[in-house]
């Protein structure tokens, strides 16, 4: 038994904070600011380690927290601070970094459980914050432990007294009991294509990806990137590797150092002449901040919401900024443009005037005496061929006639040294000629059938216009180095070059668990992450549910809701039964006497009981009493016969006033 | 918060006002406990509001996952909550008898016959609030204290007894109003007094058991005073007045009447007199009887004649 104690309970507000409570806090507190420490200025970080640490003194010592105005200045100073380090108070990562600067302060202002209390909120939305960087499976489990956590310390606020123990398994199973209804909310709330209004400018930094010029160093400095470009699934078989270019961004204008897009019409039909069998695939493309989607060379179709532009390069109508899935259909072996009339090709004969001369000269020279389109190209591809080029990730920097320090001096560089260059000898030798950008290559995860096309399989080439063949795709780079294309980077480098890990062909068993990690992540990509309005329709419409508007989503997840909590309400109130069988067949008899108006009194015994009801019922007085008798020797008696208990039941079964 | 704001209407009176005292173990059906979010509650629900608009504008699948975990969390803490309370059985247990001004305490016997432990129960009268924690097929008794400002019967007020388990967004409660009450006695007077002589037909029995009160010294006057105790030797000096103190009346019979008090004391007055003299009586191990208009106590000693004594003087015409 249980004795009754001073109230320092939730009900008296101004008790204090124990010392295991106060640590419980900061150590999720800790878990939520983490993951953070990655993106924040270094003077946040080390801010909120100073305020952990100070605070902890201040705990342990038992010392008075700092004074008002101290923090005051505190506040002003750290968000001076935000405001000099990303020129704004209300962008996104600023925004962030205010919530931790107000978190780790507001440690200094804790006295009661209320303060606390408003430090787990603060700790759930900052948890939810960091999901602006990062949604992989590891930071779902990050979350969930922090969610424990802190859900913890509010029970540590409620249960003081409790074990801290405890008080973590009943978060537990708060948590767990609340995973049911989170998984019908998660899918049928009626989800809306976000966003709402406009983000902040900062919202979208930090993704990888092509970008929408090209100047030496752009596309190496990618190849350092393990990150996934986009993923593919083949309906039936993939493409051999050389033919696996896909097309992004197609550069025409030259001024000497950079390459940029030209035309930018855009239409909805594609006009080429495929040939052979085509492939289809469904390409799940990783956000990129810009408009354009990737496809096999040549797609024959065009996605809902994108175009097409001229030179067969796929936009979407808005910047890629969630990851992105569509359906598509490409032809390897193809013929295009052989009827581009010469305003068309105009474009492909830009060169910025005063630059790299000798390699005009060079181009000039093999042009001269009225060579056809395809000798020429074929005497540029044998110069790269045999002139000693080397393929690498470290080129040396090149001054103002980058072609020419390239081409006749270091003659060291990467793909996009050589499709520049090579672009640029086509049309001083007079022929149209274009630079794509894009990525080639591509590996098979062999645990789930996708194919995976990262970071580092960017690349590009070159298309020159021969008459009569239209634009064809030459790959100088494939000349200087045919293991790039035949089998990836990696193998075409040489060993020291930087390379991502995962580049490397020889960790053979690394490989296989980044198989199977990846092949997890895409899961969960697929499943959770593109959850999407579309994919709710679908998946609600093969549920069953034959309009997946708002309305009957919400209708839906009102009952699923209500139902849930109605079994779980069921399941928590349920009642103790009575071990012993006895006593539950006495209480039986006692309530169906009861439902006729003769309920027991609480002093009186089961005799007095049974006396005074034979003496209200006298026609069933006889079985009253047999009852009664049976009872009083069963619980009472030494009898623990099994017949008087069958009798017993039969009676009390059959028992009727 | 909520209660604040209703607690001033006519309609939250008829439905939670004060009621008759329930006799016997009050059982806390499901009807009779009610629930409601706490301010850290709302905030709750407000934070997971902005974490929704978020999630939506910024197309975070994981951000959904967070904030419907959250939220799911918050429904199955009402069941939880709710739970901690409902089927409690509380029965009005022992409520000892004090002096008027002290604090009363009254006993309640909280039981658990549910399968599940019940945490930071909170019992809140007048402001003052008791906790305890019932583990599952068990029981906890709890004092809760009253103030006792006069004699007579006391009863407890209304009883809030609530919870905020197990995690403080939520408040579910139940007012009780137990059939208990104890007895207060009279504040007993502040001053020392002596006792009055054993009187009417007890002097000659005085002389007769003991003949031999032995003079025990002096000290100041006070008005209740007999006069034959009045050291008037002393007086005569201009001493002031002194009353002399005799020892040896543990044999003494005496009579604690009321007709003896001087005249211009009032019922309370008079009643807390007597009640020091009871105790006073008793500390000393006497004989005593009490009188009152009406109410004759035979002289006695020992506990139980104490406890009747200080009951007659504290339920004296009410």
């Amino acid at each position: 038994m249980n004795s009754s104690r001073a109230a320092y309970g939730p009900g008296a507000p101004n008790a204090a904070i124990q010392l295991r409570h106060l640590f419980w806090l900061l150590g999720g507190l800790a878990l939520v600011i983490a993951p953070h420490m990655l993106n924040l200025p270094w003077w946040l970080n080390l801010d909120a380690c100073i305020v952990f640490a100070w605070r902890i003194y201040l705990a342990l010592g038992e010392r008075a927290l700092p004074k008002k105005w101290l923090l005051a200045l505190l506040v002003a100073g750290g968000m001076l601070g935000v405001y000099l380090t990303y020129h704004t108070l209300f962008g996104r990562d600023s925004g962030v970094a205010l919530l931790v600067l107000f978190l780790s302060l507001k440690l200094l202002e804790l006295h009661r459980p209320r303060d606390a209390i408003v430090l787990v909120l603060l700790s759930y939305f900052l948890a939810l914050t960091n999901f602006f960087y990062s949604q992989t499976l590891p930071t779902a489990a990050l979350m969930l432990v922090s969610a424990l956590v802190n859900t913890a310390s509010l029970v540590n606020f409620a249960a003081p007294g409790r074990a801290l123990q405890a008080n973590l398994k009943t978060s537990a199973v708060l948590l767990t009991q609340a995973g049911p209804v989170m998984l019908v909310l998660f899918l049928l709330f009626p989800r809306v294509q976000g966003p709402l209004w406009g983000l902040p400018q900062d919202a979208y930094s930090g993704v990888t990806g092509l970008s929408d010029s090209m100047s030496p160093g752009a596309i190496s400095s990618l190849s350092q990137s393990d990150a996934i470009a986009f993923r593919v699934r083949f309906q039936g078989d993939s493409p051999p590797r050389p033919q696996l270019y896909w097309r992004g961004p197609v550069f025409w204008n030259f001024d000497g150092l950079t390459w940029r897009p030209g035309d930018t019409r855009s239409f909805t039909q594609i006009r080429f002449e495929a040939r052979g069998t085509p492939y289809d695939y469904e390409v799940t493309l990783e956000p990129h901040n810009h408009n354009w989607l990737f496809a096999l060379e040549l797609a024959a179709k065009v996605p809902p919401n994108a175009s097409v532009a001229p030179d067969y390069v796929l936009f979407a109508r808005r910047p890629v900024r969630n990851r992105v899935r569509y359906d598509m259909r490409s032809y390897t072996s193809f013929a295009e443009g052989a009827d581009d009339d010469a305003d068309e090709l105009r474009p492909g004969l830009q060169l910025p005037a005063g630059f790299n001369p000798r390699a005009r000269r060079l181009a000039q020279e093999w042009a001269a005496g009225g060579a056809s389109g395809t000798a020429i190209v074929q005497q540029a591809l044998n110069y790269f061929r045999e002139q000693g080029f080397v393929y690498t990730l470290q080129p040396p920097l090149l001054g103002r006639d980058s072609v020419d320090e390239f081409l006749f001096g270091s003659k060291r560089g990467f793909c996009e040294h050589y499709a520049s260059s090579f672009v640029f000898l086509m049309r001083a030798a007079g022929l149209p000629a274009r630079v794509v950008t894009g990525y080639q290559g591509g590996e098979i995860n062999p645990v789930d059938g996708y194919m995976i096309v990262r970071q580092s399989d960017a690349h590009a080439w070159a298309e020159v216009w021969l008459q009569g063949r239209g634009w064809v795709r030459f790959d100088p780079t494939a000349v200087v180095s045919p293991a790039r294309v035949e089998s990836g980077v990696a193998a075409a480098v040489s060993a020291t070059d930087p390379l991502p890990l995962m580049a490397r062909t020889s960790l053979t068993w690394l490989r296989g668990l980044r198989y199977n990690w990846d092949a997890l992540a895409n899961k969960w990509n697929q499943l959770v992450l593109g959850y999407n309005p579309e994919r709710q329709r679908e998946f609600l419409s093969r549920l069953g549910m034959s309009e997946p508007s708002w309305e009957n989503m919400a209708l839906t997840l009102f009952w699923g809701v209500g139902a849930l909590l109605a079994l779980l309400t069921a399941w928590l109130l349920r009642r103790m039964r009575t071990s012993d069988r006895v006593q539950r067949l006495w209480l039986r008899f006692c309530a169906k006497l009861e439902t006729n108006g003769c309920a027991r009194a609480a002093h009186e015994g089961p005799a007095d009981f049974v006396a005074r009801s034979a003496g209200r019922y006298p026609a069933e007085a006889a079985r009253i009493r047999a009852i009664g008798e049976r009872y009083i020797a069963l619980r009472y008696g030494e009898s623990t016969d099994a017949h008087a208990l069958a009798e017993l039941r039969l009676l009390v079964r059959e028992f009727r006033v | 918060m909520f209660e604040k704001i209703l607690s001033r209407s006519q309609l939250y009176l008829a439905f939670f006002g004060p009621r008759k005292p329930e006799p016997g173990t009050i059982y806390l059906r499901q009807n009779r406990v009610y629930i409601l979010p706490t301010r850290p509650g709302l905030a709750f629900a407000v934070a997971l509001g902005v974490m929704l608009i978020g999630s939506i504008n910024y197309n975070l699948s994981l951000g959904y996952i967070l904030t419907f975990l959250l939220a799911s969390m918050g429904l199955v803490a009402i069941l939880h909550t709710f739970r901690n309370l409902v089927h409690l059985h509380i029965t009005p247990g022992r409520a000892n008898p004090v002096f008027a001004g002290e604090l009363a305490w009254f006993e309640l016997f909280v039981e658990n016959r549910s399968a599940y432990d019940r945490c930071s129960i909170v019992l809140w009268h007048e402001g003052k609030a008791t906790q305890c924690d019932v583990a599952s097929a068990r029981g906890a008794t709890v004092s809760i204290p009253v103030a006792a400002p006069r004699r007579g019967w006391l009863s407890p007020r209304r009883i809030t007894i609530e919870t905020r388990f197990p995690v403080g967004l939520l408040r579910a409660w139940s007012y009780i109003q137990p059939d208990s009450h104890c007895v207060v006695y009279p504040r007993p007077d502040a001053g020392l007094l002596p006792l009055p002589e054993p009187s009417g037909g007890s002097g000659e029995k005085r002389v007769a058991s003991g003949g031999s009160d032995d003079f025990a010294g002096l000290r100041a006057y006070q008005v209740s005073d007999s006069p034959r105790h009045i050291h008037w030797k002393a007086a005569a000096r201009e001493q002031g007045l002194q009353t002399k103190v005799f020892s040896g009346r543990a044999t003494a019979e005496l009579w604690l009447d009321w007709n003896e008090l001087p005249a211009n004391l009032g019922l309370e007055a008079r009643l807390s007199r007597l009640t020091r003299w009871v105790l006073s009586a008793d500390q000393e191990g006497l004989r005593y009887g009490l009188r009152l208009p009406g109410v004759e106590l035979e002289p006695d000693a020992g506990e139980p004649h104490r406890l009747a004594c200080l009951r007659e003087l504290a339920l004296y015409e009410l």
